[in-house]
């Protein structure tokens, strides 16, 4: 147990070199960007004098390198600098829009597995089959579907038409007021709250953006379970477990399953990351008050200290995520250690 | 944070005999009448507009939490919409005022209704504070106080308690229209004051989250990106006391979900609706819309005289008989845009701002010009869009470079990005042909040319200059408009304006807003936000 805790150390320190790079690129990319925040913020009716003020006042008069400085300098206490466009300080922001994307995309995410393992499970044994035709549908379905498409499709038919759905206004419908903060999680706060109704209201909102985004995770997931269980049901070892006449269910769940699982956990991983990032046709569309919106409309407005901000946290939480896919890894396959 | 977060939820759940409905209420509440729900695209980014950065949709804050001087009136037009009028100017928290004889001294008298939300009374000393505090902090604040001829705390005074005077260099007719903008709204300085420090004088870390004010509103609640609510203030006493109670905005990015919403009728109101959805409302027939052409407001295509060959007034004229105007109107603008175009005579008949030029779609003629140009053969040039904008300027800017293709002019589309618009058009000026949206606040035509037409001026994106402009922009602008110079200069103006076309109006946009039909009293204002005091709801 102490090596592992040492060999995960390891990997921290070694994922610091990549996150001092990306802090070194996300500044010199969003300087790189051509609108000029001073004129921006401004305002609508600023002349030459009033910007030369704003951009004083912002710090953007002084070097690239002091900016720099000043930055890496900030960060070190902790502080990644205000928010212009929000008016808020950034880390405040991500704080409470992290949660917001993070409790969607697993929700999508959980959704997708829930679909997507045990479809490409049958896929796989049944090549050829309806079922394999039914995964090849939803998988090109799930690729070829833009997710603001879907999104605005299962508004038009569940909230618009049938009325079903609640309104798609964000986390909570209009006269719902959000549970205390302890995770940010809405789900799990008015649960822990004791707030039944706050907890079902906040499950409703969610299931339309949940559905869209998990229709889009579904595809990868799907393809990479079927062709890693196609790959493990061809192996030597299956023929050799079938062959020892081990049940059909031992066969598939411990010797063929086990070992597909590999590569579908390493997908999850990036599918998770990548959908944190990407969602934001599916926040916009829903209000959903997510991380990907925020990023958009800070790049927008060339909103330097926010850009930075929110490509430095996924960054990290890029880390993190690939730490424990590989933690996980070890204990689904001894085979892998942490020490190669 | 967290814990201030928590205790600010928690305060908010204990006050629940203020905010009863507030945990939860079934799906109609939406319906109630005191409550009224609206929709808007952009959220706000501060509770003060003094602030550096604070946007424009922040600016409906100040409208509805914080008193002015004074205030517009409100009229109705032709089509039953109600808008802001320009021409009247009505007492808030003054209760009257006199103008000296030289028209340089203005003084207003405290109205003792007028009370803070903490009970205490306005005075002229918070007056005073909060002007000294709109010319000072720089930024957009200061450069629409300066429209108003007010650039220094000096200029204000506090003669006593009830009583306060604004010094002007020479008489304007701008300065008391510029007193019922946004911009000089009056806080509470005792509050204020009490969180300032010595490195920011003018609180404005505590009133971008805290307003301190008098309004017929306060801020019961803002959850940046995502909604805030306004709680009625039920001793305001500068006014008829507002309609609805509470009133919840609501962010929502989508304009196809903010239509959804409104056609569900989940949302009572949306604001800023998009041309075409307006018309489609209308033609539906389930909700109401309201909208009237914004004031002194044009979409302008700008030919920028730096580059040849459009210094060749006779190249601008051919443009300007060159553009599809009907098209436009019709596929950019959907029919919410007043025609600017067709004028029988390049002189005009009265003073009327924004009023149509005298050109129309006469390819024949454009071509005439072209020629007589030495242009025969057309020429290349680059029309540039904002892509913040797109939904009039793209489609507007496709029939535009349709059209001069068939003049022999090849325009190469150049789509830039909102962040980048305004340094390119407005403070570069280097876009040789672009589409231009100004509107001026104050609405006299002499306003506009100030920003359009003087040249090195902002808005002046086709980098203009003609000295007979200058010269009668600089006369009239602070001329009162009963001196009967006045519509000999502005005609002259427009005069010039139709000759030398160097902003080509295309249309004067609409400002459209759509409403459940129990809601009413919403008046569109030059400020293009939510005035919500004279709201009503059935």
């Amino acid at each position: 147990m102490r090596t592992k805790i040492l060999q995960v150390g390891r990997r921290l320190l070694q994922a610091l070199p990549s996150v001092f790079g990306i802090i070194v690129i996300s500044f010199v990319l969003t300087r790189a960007l051509p609108g000029d925040p001073a004129v921006y913020f401004a305002g609508a009716m600023a002349d030459k004098v009033s910007i030369e003020q704003v951009r004083k006042s912002l710090g953007l008069d002084r070097g690239w390198v002091e900016q720099f400085g000043i930055y890496v300098d900030n960060l070190a206490h902790g502080n990644m600098g205000m928010s212009l466009s929000t008016g808020r300080p950034v880390s405040e922001e991500l704080l409470s829009r992290l949660p917001a994307s993070i409790e969607l995309t697993l929700l999508g995410l959980g959704l997708a597995v829930l679909v997507a393992v045990p479809l490409g499970v049958l896929a796989a044994t049944r090549p050829g089959s309806w079922i394999d035709h039914l995964c090849r549908l939803l998988v090109t379905a799930g690729v070829s579907l833009p997710t603001f498409f879907t999104g605005l499709f299962l508004i038009y038919v569940f909230y618009f038409l049938l009325g079903w759905a609640p309104s798609p206004l964000g986390r909570l419908d209009i006269l719902y007021l959000s549970p205390p903060q302890v995770t940010g999680f809405y789900t799990i706060d008015s649960l822990l709250a004791g707030d039944l109704e706050t907890f079902a209201a906040s499950l409703a909102q969610l299931v339309l953006p949940a559905a869209t985004l998990g229709l889009f995770a579904l595809a990868p997931i799907a393809r990479m379970t079927r062709a890693a269980m196609l790959g493990a049901l061809a192996s030597d070892y299956v023929r050799t477990a079938k062959a020892n006449g081990l049940s059909r269910a031992t066969v598939l769940g411990t010797y063929a399953f086990r070992n597909a699982a590999l590569p579908v956990l390493t997908t999850l991983g990036m599918v998770f990351s990548f959908l944190l990032g990407a969602n934001v046709l599916v926040e916009k569309v829903f209000s959903w008050p997510g991380i990907g919106s925020f990023a958009i409309e800070a790049l927008v407005a060339s909103d330097y200290a926010a850009v930075q901000g929110f490509v430095l946290s996924m960054a990290l939480l890029f880390v993190a995520v690939n730490l424990a896919i590989d933690l996980v890894l070890t204990l689904v396959d001894p085979r892998v250690g942490l020490d190669d | 944070m967290h814990r201030r977060d928590f205790l600010k939820t928690a305060g908010v759940a204990a006050g629940a005999s203020i905010l009863p409905f507030l945990r939860f209420l079934p799906a109609e509440a939406a319906g109630r009448a005191d409550t009224l729900v609206v929709v808007v695209g952009h959220g706000i980014n501060s509770l003060d507009l003094h602030r550096k950065g604070t946007n424009r949709p922040s600016y409906q804050v100040t409208v509805n939490i914080y008193d002015h001087l004074v205030r517009f009136g409100v009229k109705t037009l032709e089509d039953g919409s109600m808008a802001y009028d320009s021409t009247t100017i009505e007492p808030e928290v003054a209760e009257s005022w006199t103008v000296s004889d030289d028209g340089t001294v203005l003084t207003f008298k405290i109205s003792p209704k007028a009370k803070f939300w903490d009970g205490t009374p306005v005075t002229s000393h918070d007056v005073k504070w909060s002007f000294d505090r709109a010319v000072s902090l720089g930024g957009f604040p200061a450069v629409q106080m300066k429209a108003g001829s007010m650039t220094k705390p000096e200029q204000f005074e506090a003669v006593d308690d009830m009583t306060f005077r604004i010094t002007i260099p020479r008489p304007s007719k701008l300065t008391l229209p510029d007193l019922a903008v946004p911009v000089p709204f009056i806080i509470n300085t005792k509050v204020a004051k009490a969180h300032a420090t010595d490195k920011d004088p003018w609180a404005t870390e505590y009133l971008h989250k805290t307003p301190a004010g008098s309004g017929a509103y306060k801020m019961a609640r803002w959850d940046p990106g995502q909604q805030f609510i306004y709680e009625r203030n039920e001793d305001w006493a500068l006014g008829a006391k507002p309609g609805v109670k509470r009133v919840i905005v609501r962010e929502v990015p989508s304009a196809a979900t903010r239509r959804a919403l409104t056609e569900r009728g989940d949302a009572d109101l949306y604001m800023n609706v998009p041309a075409k959805d307006a018309k489609e409302f209308k033609e539906g027939g389930k909700v109401a819309v309201s909208g009237a052409p914004i004031d002194n407001c044009l979409h302008v295509l700008g030919l920028n005289l730096k580059h040849k060959p459009f210094d060749n007034v006779k190249v601008r004229q051919a443009i300007a008989y060159a553009i599809p105007y009907k098209d436009i109107v019709a596929a950019a603008a959907y029919g919410r845009g007043k025609p600017m175009f067709g004028a029988a005579d390049m002189t005009p008949a009265d003073i009327t701002w924004p009023q149509p030029f005298p050109y129309d779609t006469d390819l024949a003629k454009a071509k005439a010009l072209l020629a007589e140009a030495g242009l025969a053969g057309g020429f290349e040039t680059t029309l540039s869009f904002n892509l913040g904008l797109a939904d009039w300027q793209e489609p507007t800017a496709l029939l535009i470079q349709e059209s001069l293709a068939k003049v022999g002019i090849k325009a190469t589309l150049d789509k830039i990005p909102g962040a980048n618009w305004r340094t390119a058009a407005l403070v570069e000026k280097r876009l040789p042909m672009h589409l231009e949206n100004f509107g001026g606040w104050l609405n006299y035509p002499d306003y506009y040319f100030f920003w359009a037409y003087k040249y090195g001026h902002l808005f002046n994106s086709s980098n203009y200059k003609n000295e007979e402009v200058e010269k009668l922009v600089d006369e009239t602008l602070h001329m009162d408009t009963a001196n009967p110079q006045y519509e000999a200069n502005v005609k002259r103006m427009i005069a010039i304006a139709f000759a030398d076309v160097p902003r080509i109006p295309l249309y004067q946009p609409y400002l459209d807003a759509a409403m459940q039909k129990n809601v009413t009293g919403y008046a569109s204002w030059f400020h293009r936000q939510l005035d919500c005091r004279a709201i009503h709801k059935a």
